[in-house]
């Protein structure tokens, strides 16, 4: 029986392109990445639990597409219902998250796609406080200096253009790294000073707080144990 | 090996391909990817391929035979087409491509069914191969596994 010593880091790759989504998955798994494929910057959006402003769905975490259907099919009908929904969802979320991990280690988009675009889904990541540490890579069949300053200034790891190539992806694991050593670092230091803090009250329920928020950056790189690649489309 | 003659009709076929132009180094790309993850990948990737630029093509005659033509839509639909010949290896289609993007942001509708013209051409140069190419991977396989 194999024992797995190497967590399989899980990239989301976003493109409007079929052709091109099938790609940039066959090179991710030949990587020996973990790949879940989107095809639009909306459903990206929802897969991270981002609020979109410009989506009917109103609901701000639920990263299952299917319970985010459910949501928006009720809320045309009553407020109610739909806070209820919100409510259901919420705790099922709670629940699933006891049992299973669905984290991103890195996202991959394409620059031009309808609707949200890759420096929208960019800047979306970049703005939220949980998400804002995970890497991103733009994607881009056009060579413009000025497109790729405006992503690396908003936040971005990378530019690849296009067609990505092997090589291309080969340049991925560092950043992945990068933050999973940055969140270990951090982990390590909250230890640290849990320990020393002993009142008052507040400073130390403070700390736990915080303690909650790197056990999440630290499982991060903890082995992972999803049930596997998913493609949506 | 039973299947040693369609394995050197496969390799000419491809190196002409190479040699005119109808395929670059992307394609080669694409089969070391197909070296890695085994058979069916490429076969997968080149029927997305002809799918979608049948499918562009038909747009842009619509587009093009509209009385007042709407280049932006047009311009949207080769930055696609080009966009995919691109990812596939398909030089000789992403080149015409690239004139076409040149003469619809000129507004020359006379320029673009010229254009056009050139890709369905083209593009059907390059599916006949595609599908030969497809046929012979297909016998192969079949007397390899026997």
């Amino acid at each position: 029986m194999a024992i797995e010593t190497q967590p399989q880091f899980h990239v989301l790759a976003v493109d409007d392109s079929v052709l091109d989504r099938k790609l940039i998955e066959r090179l991710l798994k030949t990587s020996s990445y973990q790949v879940t494929t989107l095809d639009s910057g909306t459903k990206a959006l929802e897969f991270l639990g981002i609020q979109d402003e410009n989506s009917e769905n109103a609901v701000s975490v639920s990263p299952h597409h299917q319970v985010n259907l459910y949501i928006s099919f009720f809320r045309k009908k009553t407020q109610i219902v739909l806070l209820f929904c919100n409510l259901m969802v919420l705790i099922g979320f709670t629940i699933l998250c006891c049992f299973q991990e669905v984290e991103v280690n890195l996202i991959i988009t394409d620059y031009c796609m309808p609707g949200i675009t890759g420096y929208d889904l960019l800047k979306k990541v970049k703005e939220s406080s949980s998400l804002r540490d995970i890497p991103v890579v733009i994607m881009s069949s056009e060579n413009i200096p000025s497109r790729i300053s405006r992503c690396m200034e908003e936040g971005a790891d990378e530019f690849f253009l296009k067609p990505v190539q092997l090589s291309d992806v080969s340049r991925l694991k560092p950043h992945i790294l990068k933050k999973s050593v940055k969140c270990q670092d951090e982990n390590q230091n909250q230890n640290k000073s849990v320990t020393t803090i002993s009142s008052p009250t507040n400073n130390v329920s403070g700390n736990k707080r915080k303690a909650t928020d790197e056990g999440i950056c630290s499982e991060r790189i903890r082995p992972r144990y999803s049930a596997g690649p998913v493609t949506i489309v | 090996m039973a299947s040693a003659p369609f394995k050197a009709q496969l390799t000419d076929l491809l190196n002409s391909m190479f040699a005119m132009d109808f395929l670059d180094e992307q394609f080669k790309e694409l089969q070391m990817l197909e070296e890695a993850s085994g058979p069916g990948f490429l076969t997968e990737v080149v029927t997305l391929f002809c799918g979608d630029a049948e499918r562009i093509i038909s747009q842009l005659d619509a587009l093009l035979n509209e009385p007042a033509v709407d280049f932006g839509k047009v311009d949207a639909n080769v930055h696609q087409l080009k966009g995919s010949s691109s990812s596939v290896g398909a030089k000789r289609v992403a080149l015409v491509c690239i004139k076409f993007r040149n003469v619809c942001q000129e507004n020359d509708k006379e320029g673009c069914i010229a254009a056009l013209h050139e890709i369905r051409h083209e593009f059907d140069e390059l599916r006949k191969k595609f599908q030969t190419m497809l046929q012979l991977e297909q016998q192969i396989q079949d007397l390899d596994s026997k």
